[in-house]
């Protein structure tokens, strides 16, 4: 038998309860793991074994109908994943997917009508065992609804690809299964009903109440419940068109997402056994697959490293942040202001050289204000106070009071060590001096301050209202109050931070910079661009070279590239045909192809590559980069550069960031002689 | 500016039903009771536009914690009301609900407001009797008051010795008589109607539903007499004689009866008179009989007119006390007909909408009976006593 000894064991506990209207009396089956909600319910090998048992006793009390709900706000979010590194043979990833299906199956096969009351969030195998019951109720105020199997490198393998699509069609099935994983996206009640998935949705203030009424009503045969007819003919249709979809961006490397594909189009005919063994077996391969243990490894960063970042001070040091100053009135800084008097709910005011500057920074930030309001994203009250919260102004004595001033002028060394001496005439010795540079060393800019401790990088991905990451740079100099300050500000800003070490491009830019380079240095050896394009499909990577570097911007790609030539010359190139792009100013890409103008342009050199070997070169620059990064001590482990690979450019789970598949494809080892993480942690055990 | 009086009419009243205190509601908030009231009333009245209703006034006793926060407020809005509906919190101890009844009649008789909801709760487990209490010490050095005032069961004993006819075997046969009838009443079905389902939470037993009071409990003259007397050695007050410590809810839909008839709501009662007397608070329990002749004189009737009686028993011999002053029998039909507080409970503040309800209910049942009355003793020596013409009434 499998078993997680560390299993936080939900348990199933069963009450009979009398319904009005009823004779006999209901079998109210509650899950509940005993902690709040802080801790969801999940389904380890024994909680199944509780829920097995509370069925049977459930349908031993010969009860009027059975019916499962979860605890306080939440329902149940799924399989237990903490026990799947645990799983090290195929035969006990089959028995995994066989328990859930053997013990659900019986809310499925009851001849006593069976009822989900989804209370709150139901995910993964938690909606699964919703979808085994024959009647399903939604609270209004459950978080989510979803299957997201198929993000973390799993697909919903206790009846959820089969069960789904037969209950609300393919479309809405490759939605929830596919569609919504892959853009961490998960159901509303009001869109899960709507698409079926529950049959009534009921307001949250007397949900089990309602949801008591209402069965007792199907069971009385007083409420008809109708379902629409599955579309059969439109099926493979659909998923032809979701492969498409899929192949365009993936290109086939997401395992999960090809066998949930299988599994839909399975449904449409197999019978529920045989489609449920065709899952358990798919269940079985991915479990025993290092793309879904490099998954759940990246799931596990973001959910729990990203929240505790290693190497910060404590917290208890952080200064109070009651108002803060941003240099500048550029879109940058306006997009900054915004996000600080959002999420901060401090004043924030902006100064530039001149009025004109500042009032359009000031009316950029009104203009956005006004924009999430008109959307229903913030509440009239909540942007009255904010259109306050936010001014400016040509006087730099504004920020006297401020407690954290934070630059975003021109990238230039001399112009920020400028804008520092300025202000430290004006602002308290204590204050907090962030530079959001993406590039310039920190430690430098404040080299000439009185107070050289109080100034760190706070490096913002672009759009900074969206992406996750904020590499929190700690300079030479900078003290422990101002870098927990740093870190207590970017978590208000929920931001997910981690700590680097004044190092050209942090780490990043650095990294996607070296990759870039490789890639020019294949353009400019003769490799045409369409293949230099193309050469790193398999990856699944969000988008490709030169797309990429079309949304950076080539000028500013260039910018940063040439910094990092400077400091490393021997492997960062400086690309003459880059230059020119820049210097024509023309598109990288026009109508979602490689602009025809700029292929005119290169100067090809007459040494080509292949597909294969631009990917291996560019690989192999990225882990030789990423060995010298942690032999410099950028950062503090190997977890840390994955963890700003997925949040800071987006590089998917089920590469695990990056250092995962470079071991399991062997470059780590064969570049820098030995892997970045032992094997187990994401990948599986030996 | 001249102005009419208008007719106040009682739409509909639900109630939870009543726990014992640390029992089905222990893990189950007070203002969540009230609110599922709430939530009942608007569902069971689907004609009521939820804008119409222009007041809701919630009493309490003890308002702090879940049963604070300006409870009548807190409750319309999680409710579901439209945050344009007002709110406010009332306290008459055990005459709670009952005041919050009378005052929001006030504001439609004097046309202020056209529909109102009245109710309360009290989670006697979640908040003990005198929790937070801090008496003023002149209550004490000036002699203002006994202290045995302040002690609801020391007043009942107080009563007795007051009024001596009133034994401790008619208390004991009151108090079984109680649980007799309510244990009827529901066999016959004639309670659940009023009853709203409450989900009900235990972390080691996961959620249940309460569909039926907790409290009531077969006994006998043999048991009954072997009860200890808590609030004094050789008593006679009981757990068997007297109301205990419950949980529970309340809510009422009042109106101004043009208004009611205008948007279709049913007409379960309309209000005659009332009155609300002090008296000397060690004997808290006698002031249903000043209130009821203050009530009956302001409606220029006579105990003979009332058809049907509702009376909060917190003890027996508060009951056995306005019974014998008015002439009654002990075991008169007219009285609780399915029986009373001793049986199901009394959650303080919530129990005088509860003896309304029940109060329509009978009148549907009795066209013949023209007049009802519900009453309750209340804490620090009053009386409340509310008079309610039947509209099934079909004359002489």
């Amino acid at each position: 038998m499998i078993e997680n000894p560390n299993e936080v064991v939900t348990k199933a506990l069963v009450r009979l309860v009398p319904v009005p209207g009823l004779d006999r009396r209901a079998a109210l089956i509650t899950l509940d793991n005993g902690f709040d909600h802080k801790k969801p319910n999940s389904f380890g090998p024994a909680g199944l074994a509780s829920l097995d048992a509370a069925i049977t006793s459930a349908l031993d009390a010969d009860p009027a109908f059975v019916a499962i709900t979860g605890k306080p706000y939440i329902f149940c979010v799924g399989a237990d994943i903490t026990g799947m590194p645990l799983i090290t043979s195929r035969d006990q990833a089959v028995e995994l997917g066989a328990l859930g299906h053997r013990v659900f199956a019986r809310l499925k096969d009851s001849t006593v009508p069976t009822f989900a009351f989804i209370n709150g969030a139901a995910l993964g195998g938690g909606l699964e065992v919703a979808l085994h019951c024959h009647y399903r109720t939604v609270s209004g105020g459950a978080a989510a609804l979803g299957l997201p199997e198929v993000a973390i490198g799993l697909i919903p393998g206790w009846g959820g690809s089969q069960l789904l699509p037969n209950l609300i069609g393919a479309p809405g099935a490759a939605q929830v299964i596919l569609q919504n994983p892959l853009t961490q996206k998960v159901l509303r009640p009001k869109q899960a009903a709507e698409l079926g998935v529950a049959d009534v949705l009921l307001e949250p203030a007397d949900f089990l109440e309602r949801s008591l009424e209402w069965a007792a009503g199907v069971v009385k045969g007083e409420v008809q419940v109708t379902r629409p007819e599955v579309d059969k003919d439109m099926w493979d249709g659909v998923l032809f068109f979701a492969k498409q979809q899929l192949d365009e961006r993936l290109h086939g490397a997401v395992p999960s997402a090809n066998k949930a594909l299988e599994l839909l189009a399975l449904a449409k005919e197999a019978s529920f056994a045989d489609g449920t063994a065709a899952e358990t077996e798919a269940l079985a391969d991915l479990i025993m697959g290092d793309e879904s243990r490099a998954s759940l490894y990246a799931f596990d960063l973001v959910q729990r490293r990203a929240k505790r970042p290693v190497g910060a001070p404590g917290k208890e040091l952080a200064r109070k942040v009651t108002k803060v100053g941003v240099v500048g009135a550029g879109l940058m800084a306006s997009q900054l202001a915004l996000l600080f008097a959002r999420r901060l709910q401090v004043p924030v005011v902006l100064t530039d050289l001149d009025q004109t500057r500042v009032d359009k920074g000031v009316d950029y930030v009104r203009g956005q204000i006004d924009k999430l309001a008109s959307k229903g994203r913030l509440g009239e009250g909540d942007a009255a106070k904010l259109r306050g919260l936010v001014t400016g102004s040509v006087d730099k004595s504004v920020f006297a009071d401020a407690d954290f001033v934070i630059e975003a002028v021109f990238e230039n060394l001399d112009l920020k060590k400028q804008v520092w001496a300025e202000l430290e005439k004006i602002v308290s010795p204590e204050a907090v001096l962030a530079t959001n540079t993406s590039s310039l060393p920190v430690s430098a800019m404040a080299a000439d301050l009185e107070h050289p401790e109080r100034v760190v990088g706070f490096h913002f991905f672009n759009p900074v209202a969206v992406l996750p990451l904020l590499e929190i740079v700690r300079g030479e100099r900078t003290d422990d109050a101002t870098l927990a300050t740093a870190f207590a500000v970017g978590k208000e800003l929920r931001k997910s931070c981690v700590l680097v070490k004044d190092a050209p491009a942090f780490v990043v830019n650095r990294l996607l910079t070296r990759f870039t380079s490789e890639v020019f240095a294949a353009i400019d050896a003769g490799t045409p661009l369409e293949t230099v394009n193309t050469a790193l499909d398999p990856l699944g990577l969000p988008m490709r070279p030169i797309q990429l570097l079309q949304l950076v911007g080539p000028a500013v790609g260039m910018h940063v590239g040439q910094t990092l030539h400077k400091a490393f010359p021997d492997r960062y190139g400086d690309s003459p045909n880059l230059r020119k792009i820049v210097d024509a100013g023309l598109p990288l890409i026009v109508d979602d192809e490689i602009n025809p103008a700029v292929v005119e342009l290169i100067d090809a050199g007459s040494a080509p590559l292949t597909g294969d070997q631009v990917r291996e070169k560019a690989l192999d620059a990225l882990a030789d980069e990423i060995r010298i990064m942690l032999d410099e001590g950028v950062v503090a482990e190997a977890q840390d550069i994955d963890l700003c690979m997925i949040l800071g450019a987006g590089w998917p789970f089920h590469l695990g960031g990056v250092t995962p598949y470079l071991d399991r494809s062997g470059t780590a080892e064969r570049v820098t002689g030995k892997r970045f993480l032992p094997r187990g942690v994401a990948s599986l055990r030996p | 500016m001249p102005r009419e009086v208008r007719e106040v009419v009682f739409v509909d009243g639900v109630r939870t039903p009543f726990g014992k205190a640390g029992g089905m509601y222990a893990e189950t908030r007070a203002d969540d009771l009230v609110i599922r009231c709430i939530r009942e009333l608007l569902r069971r009245n689907p004609q009521l536009p939820p804008e119409r209703v222009e007041e809701v006034a919630i009493a309490a006793t003890t308002q702090i914690g879940d049963q604070g926060l300006t409870i009548g407020r807190t409750a319309a809005l999680l409710s579901g009301l439209p945050k344009t509906v007002p709110g406010y919190a009332i306290d008459r101890m055990c005459a709670g609900a009952m005041t919050a009844v009378t005052t929001v009649a006030g504001g439609i008789a004097m046309g202020q407001m056209d529909i109102a909801i009245a109710g309360g709760v009290e989670h006697m487990g979640r908040h003990p009797m005198g929790e937070g209490v801090d008496p003023n010490p002149r209550i004490l050095a000036e002699k203002l008051v006994d202290p045995s005032a302040l002690v609801m069961g020391s007043t009942a004993e107080n009563l007795h010795d007051r009024l001596p006819g009133i034994t401790k075997e008619r208390v004991d046969a009151y108090g079984l008589a109680s649980q007799e009838k309510t244990a009827k009443a529901y066999a016959n079905g004639k309670l659940q109607p009023d009853l709203v389902t409450v989900a009900t939470r235990n972390a080691d037993e996961g959620w249940g539903l309460a569909t039926a009071d907790e409290a009531p409990r077969e006994t006998s003259m043999e048991k009954l007499g072997s009860l200890k007397t808590p609030f004094r050695p050789h008593g006679k007050v009981t757990a068997g004689n007297a109301a205990g410590l419950n949980d529970g809810a309340t809510a009422a839909l009042l109106a101004d009866e043009a208004t009611a008839r205008e948007l279709g709501l049913p007409v379960a009662m309309r209000l005659v008179s009332y009155g609300f007397v002090g008296v000397e608070p060690e004997i808290m329990g006698y002031g249903p009989i000043p209130s009821t002749e203050k009530a009956l004189r302001l409606a220029g009737l006579t105990i003979d007119d009332i058809g049907l009686f509702e009376l909060n028993e917190a003890f027996a011999v508060q009951v056995l006390a306005f019974l014998d002053h008015y002439g009654i029998a002990d075991d008169d039909p007219r009285v609780n007909p399915w029986g009373g507080a001793i049986a199901v409970g009394h959650p303080l503040a919530s129990s005088g909408v509860r003896l309304m309800t029940q109060l329509a209910r009978h009148f549907a049942e009795h066209p013949e009976v023209r007049y009802g009355l519900t009453a309750m003793c209340i804490g620090i020596g009053m009386g409340g006593t509310v008079i309610w013409e039947n509209p099934a009434w079909e004359g002489k």
